[in-house]
């Protein structure tokens, strides 16, 4: 048998599953995927994905850890405060799973330079806290052809999205610009329970998988929206839209902005 | 077990429950269609899951039978 002992026991939940198998744990090993952010959302896809045996993980983040990130962070630890998020994060990335390649950015992703990180990587997570990232991250995944997998909290609300370029509706398609500056809060006015992190990250990760798998039915044309308080899930389904400036028949983006930073 | 070839073989007995599946499973994803395992199993879980294990994934058991001593042996055939 090719596979090492260690390898068949690790993964073997992974390969019992018919979707799965020897094939598609293989697959897993051999994908690449960019995690953008590893905060609230960017934990949990990290650690899961980590653990799920995803070959190469890049991580984005430019932040260091404050006390106050804790409360929902769940990659970062007390002792970690005042170090870089990546640093922690490839850290204990690293140790749940030696096997794989971990490759931090400590930057912030501008139109500059998102281009030069996305070309090493099949799909994008994004687990960013503000629009201009959002957009940004679109643009750049619906021109260089990556698929998106999009997620968002604030409250005890959430929602995720995956976007395949061209071939279903892209971020843009349902938002067409950023609300305008301050017409919004963020998580740091509104406040976040914890946890609502948990279950979007955790069904951002799941679709990275499926992605990988080719399994299953994709968050793609329908937008999944939670409400924790009611702990209810409802979908809104999402066409692709002919006149959308990015993705549309005529797009009238064909270079990369900056929008104002509102946060 | 004379009536039927076997393509490949795999001795799990003292593998426990889910490698003793899991690395049957490994097996049979690299073979062909059509082909023949032959797999010894010990009794109790093993003889109890494996074979149900195999056969939910759509594979054929052949024949089921114990030799001499505490394990079996099955011959699955893959789909």
């Amino acid at each position: 048998m090719p596979y090492s002992e260690d390898w068949i026991e690790r993964y073997s939940r992974h390969i019992i599953l018919s979707e799965v198998g020897g094939g598609g744990q293989q697959k897993i090993g051999n994908a690449k995927v960019l995690v953008l952010g590893v905060g609230g959302l960017g934990s949990p896809v990290a650690l899961y994905l980590a653990a799920a045996g995803v070959g190469t993980l890049g991580i984005v983040d430019n932040d260091v850890v404050d006390l106050s990130n804790l409360q929902r962070q769940v990659l970062h630890t007390t002792p970690d405060i005042g170090r870089p998020k990546v640093e922690s994060a490839a850290e204990k990335l690293q140790a749940i799973n030696p096997d794989m390649t971990i490759k931090p950015y400590r930057e912030l992703v501008t139109s500059a330079n998102i281009m030069d990180i996305f070309k090493d990587y099949d799909i994008v997570v994004d687990g960013t806290d503000n629009f201009p990232t959002r957009f940004l991250v679109n643009d750049a995944c619906v021109m260089a052809g990556k698929s998106l997998v999009h997620g968002a909290i604030l409250r005890f609300d959430g929602q995720a999205f995956t976007v395949i370029p061209h071939e279903g509706p892209c971020y843009r398609c349902i938002f067409r610009e950023p609300p305008p500056p301050g017409a919004v809060p963020n998580c740091s006015q509104a406040g976040i329970l914890g946890a609502v992190a948990g279950i979007i990250g955790t069904i951002q990760a799941t679709e990275v998988l499926k992605l990988i798998l080719g399994k299953g039915k994709l968050l793609t044309g329908r937008l999944l929206i939670l409400d924790a308080l009611d702990m209810s899930f409802r979908e809104t389904r999402i066409r692709k839209d002919p006149d959308c400036p990015i993705c549309g028949q005529n797009p009238t983006i064909t270079e990369l902005t900056d929008y104002e930073w509102v946060c | 077990m004379s009536e039927f070839k076997v393509d490949d073989s795999l001795d799990l007995r003292g593998v426990l429950c889910p490698i003793n599946f899991v690395k049957t499973k490994l097996k049979l994803e690299e073979m062909d269609t059509g082909d023949h395992l032959e797999v010894l199993l010990d009794e109790g879980d093993p003889i109890a899951n494996v074979p149900r294990s195999v056969k939910e994934e759509g594979h054929m058991i052949l024949k089921v039978d114990r030799p001499e001593g505490d394990y079996y042996r099955i011959v699955i055939k893959k789909s």
